[in-house]
């Protein structure tokens, strides 16, 4: 099977161990990998942000980056929750791609048919749900069913799972205060679990308690699922 | 400023505007709640009540195996309606008229104080008891009363304490969800005496001496009113009903033992038949206190001989609503039927609190109503949009199915469109951000020596945007290269 790789804006400048984590991973499982380099972002800040208008050249090269692909593959639920159910609000060109779009976990689990991907990381767990790959996509028990079948990880539940980080795009700048009262909270209850890694299936809050973690001097790191997902025996990650 | 000086005076404000705008002059949503993030008190007081509440209002929506059913339904009927709203209020205006009341319509705030003042004076009464209302908290109408000579005596539990301690609600249902019983029992024997009936000596802040010191001091009150004033939850179009749900009995005392009875209701209240409040009378008391069914449940059809007030009045009150009938995105927060499920989920109203909504609507249905009924030209009102992390988790418990994020974005769309404090510099950003991300070389290049300069980057940064990310967080380390450049080296 052949699909291409949408890597989004933020893990291609800020995080491409999660985009290298997501290749080696899906190559793994016998899946070919095309990076369009057409590619940039699905415009999600702008749109969230209230402009729409700046919004459309970025759906339209979104959109023209990933013709003819039957499978589209983000590492993260927002960006796929922008294609899935606002795209549609840009015309029928920009509605055909959200079936063809998947959140890593949903390509793996629904497509694939994988819940054990052959994985290895001697770690204790600690799982953040973000809100768009939640309430948007319904992820549900996917990354959870996943991470369970990862050898050697020990994967412990974390209180008030499904509250938001308080990372919201533009919220963290527009609403400094309120943001970090809420990112201080979740670092407090995943500090609780005494796990040493916080995974998240989101680069975006896992920026935003990951900056929040490094300023705290805190014993824990943040970690894409897809980097997890990627360790393995052999090739251990970091 | 401190929250207690942000409180006073955004009532001193509304007292002065006395257009019922009693929040007008009040900070942006940032800086109101700045203080509240900071106030343990407060923030343990709100965590406390919405997260018990939140988890009781799951188990009693988890009872209902056609939950989701009845939550389409409540929708359904509510579109429809509005669709058709002016046939179902004309409908209703004969129904109360046949039944012996009489209608008012009031375009505003400022008409509907005006006819409620001219029918209290007309009684030659100088005070009043209230059932809660969100609709006369809207207009102001305490206050205008009180301008007028008329004493407005509030009757339910969390509205008393409110009134009682000058100070604003900060929840549609619990409205002293701010206060703890300590500071409500302080309330209570340092000011129940200047308003009536005081507190019994040596009150403690147990719930029931607080409720009994309530009570005897309500309980005056009833027994001497010639004139209540209430809202409704629904007004039932087919025979001119109003419906008043609640939990206290309070409410049965002010709609039944006064001689006149006035209510202001907001016109997206009505509803077409008695088989509508079927789905409501389910859905409501689940989502607001988690109950089943609410105890009080309280419908008055017009006027009845030898039974309940002799004269009844409807004030029927647009105050914005056809504004918000009008945007075809923004139309769905008339659906609300206020029961505050959205609130106590909300991760920002938790920690912001009520009062930094700066409106008598906090928390996610304030943030996309308030700016429809006010418009957007204030410095709170054209924060409100943002006051989200846009998580969702309001829209999921909606029991009519309010898309809040999808017209917290619209309405984000018109207050950068109109181009306020701030927004045209955001523009500016944006625009240019978004050219350079439909750039992918320039992208790339910029990727580049970001990367290459890593080193170098300082932790903070200094400037609009970026110091209020990184008074909180350390900045990222940027890799060594952008995943483009790794793509390029290692899979072409
Ligand atoms: S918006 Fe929905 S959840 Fe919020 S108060 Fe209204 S009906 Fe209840």
């Amino acid at each position: 099977m052949r699909v291409a790789l949408f890597v989004t804006c933020v893990n291609d400048a800020v995080f491409p161990s999660t985009g290298v984590a997501t290749v080696r991973l899906l190559e793994r499982l016998g899946v070919e990998v095309d990076f369009p380099a057409a590619q940039t972002c699905c415009g999600q800040p702008q749109f969230n942000t209230g402009y729409r208008e700046e919004t459309g050249p970025l759906v339209r090269r979104t959109v023209r980056a990933f013709e003819g692909y039957e499978h589209v593959v983000v590492p993260s639920g927002s960006c796929a929750a922008m294609v899935r159910h606002h795209y549609p609000s840009f015309g029928a060109e920009a509605a055909a791609l959200g079936p063809r779009v998947h959140e890593l976990t949903e390509f793996l689990v629904d497509v694939l048919g994988v819940t054990d991907v052959g994985a290895y990381f001697p770690h204790k767990v600690t799982y953040h749900p973000s809100c768009h790959g939640l309430r948007m996509l319904g992820l549900g028990e996917r990354p959870r069913r996943l991470l369970e079948a990862v050898k050697g990880l020990e994967l412990v539940e974390l209180p008030g799972a499904e509250e938001c980080c308080g990372f919201g795009g533009t919220f963290a700048v527009k609403n400094p205060d309120v943001s970090a009262a809420m990112g201080a909270d979740k670092i407090t209850n995943a500090l609780s679990t005494g796990a040493g890694v916080l995974c998240g299936a989101d680069n975006s809050c896992l920026l935003h308690l990951g900056g929040m973690l490094r300023r705290r001097q805190d014993p824990l790191r943040t970690l894409h699922l897809a980097e997890i997902l990627a360790s393995t025996e052999e090739e251990p990650w970091r | 400023m401190s929250d207690k000086k942000v409180r006073a005076s955004a009532l001193d404000e509304g007292r002065r505007s006395g257009d019922g705008r009693a929040f007008v002059g009040m900070p942006s949503f940032p800086e109101a709640a700045h203080e509240a993030v900071g106030d343990t008190t407060l923030r343990a007081n709100l965590r406390h009540a919405t997260h018990t509440i939140r988890d009781k209002r799951a188990r009693a929506v988890a009872e209902l195996d056609d939950w989701a059913a009845l939550r389409e339904a409540g929708k359904r009927i509510k579109d429809e309606t509005l669709r058709h709203l002016d046939t179902h209020l004309l409908r209703l205006e004969a129904g109360v008229t046949d039944a012996g009341g009489t209608v008012h319509w009031a375009a505003d705030a400022a008409e509907a104080n005006r006819i409620v003042a001219d029918l209290v004076r007309a009684t030659g009464e100088t005070e009043v008891v209230k059932v809660k209302s969100m609709a006369t908290q809207e207009i102001g109408l305490n206050e205008h009363l009180e301008a007028e000579g008329i004493a407005a005596y509030e009757t339910d539990l969390a509205e008393l304490i409110v009134q009682l301690g000058e100070d604003r609600p900060s929840h549609i249902l619990v409205p002293a969800i701010h206060r703890n019983r300590g500071e409500i029992r302080d309330i209570f024997a340092e000011k129940m005496g200047s308003w009536g009936r005081a507190a019994p000596e040596g009150l403690s802040d147990t719930p029931a001496e607080l409720a009994e010191a309530a009570r005897l001091h309500l309980r005056e009150k009833f027994l001497r009113a010639k004139v209540g004033i209430s809202g409704a939850n629904f007004m039932v179009a087919e025979t001119g009903t109003l419906v008043v749900v609640e939990s206290e009995g309070n409410g049965r005392m002010c709609l039944t033992l006064p001689e006149t009875l006035i209510s202001v209701v907001g016109i997206e209240k009505v509803v077409p038949t008695w088989r509508d409040l079927e789905v409501f009378l389910q859905t409501l008391p689940r989502s607001s206190t988690a109950e089943r069914m609410n105890p009080y449940t309280s419908m008055w059809t017009g006027t009845a001989d030898e039974d309940g007030p002799r004269a009844f009045h409807l004030v029927l009150l647009d105050n914005g609503r056809t504004d918000a009938l009008a945007d075809e995105v923004g139309r769905q927060a008339l659906r609300c039927i206020r029961c505050s499920a959205c609130l106590n989920v909300c991760p920002v109203y938790e920690r912001a609190g009520g009062h930094a909504y700066g409106s008598v609507y906090p928390g996610p249905i304030g943030a996309i109503l308030t700016p429809q009924l006010r418009g957007t030209t204030s410095e709170i009102d054209a924060s409100l949009p943002y006051a989200s992390s846009l998580c969702g988790a309001c829209y999921e418990v909606c029991p009519v199915a309010i898309d809040i994020p999808e017209v917290l974005v619209h309405l984000r769309e018109r207050v950068a469109e109109e181009g306020g404090k701030g927004h045209r510099l955001e523009k500016a950003a944006i625009k240019a951000a978004s050219w350079v991300l439909d750039h992918p070389n320039v992208l790339a290049a910029g990727e580049r020596v970001a990367s290459a300069t890593r080193k170098v980057h300082p932790k903070r940064l200094p400037g609009p945007g970026a110091r209020q990310w990184s008074d909180h967080r350390d900045l990222p380390e940027l890799p060594a290269e952008p995943f483009r450049d790794w793509w390029r080296k290692n899979r072409t």
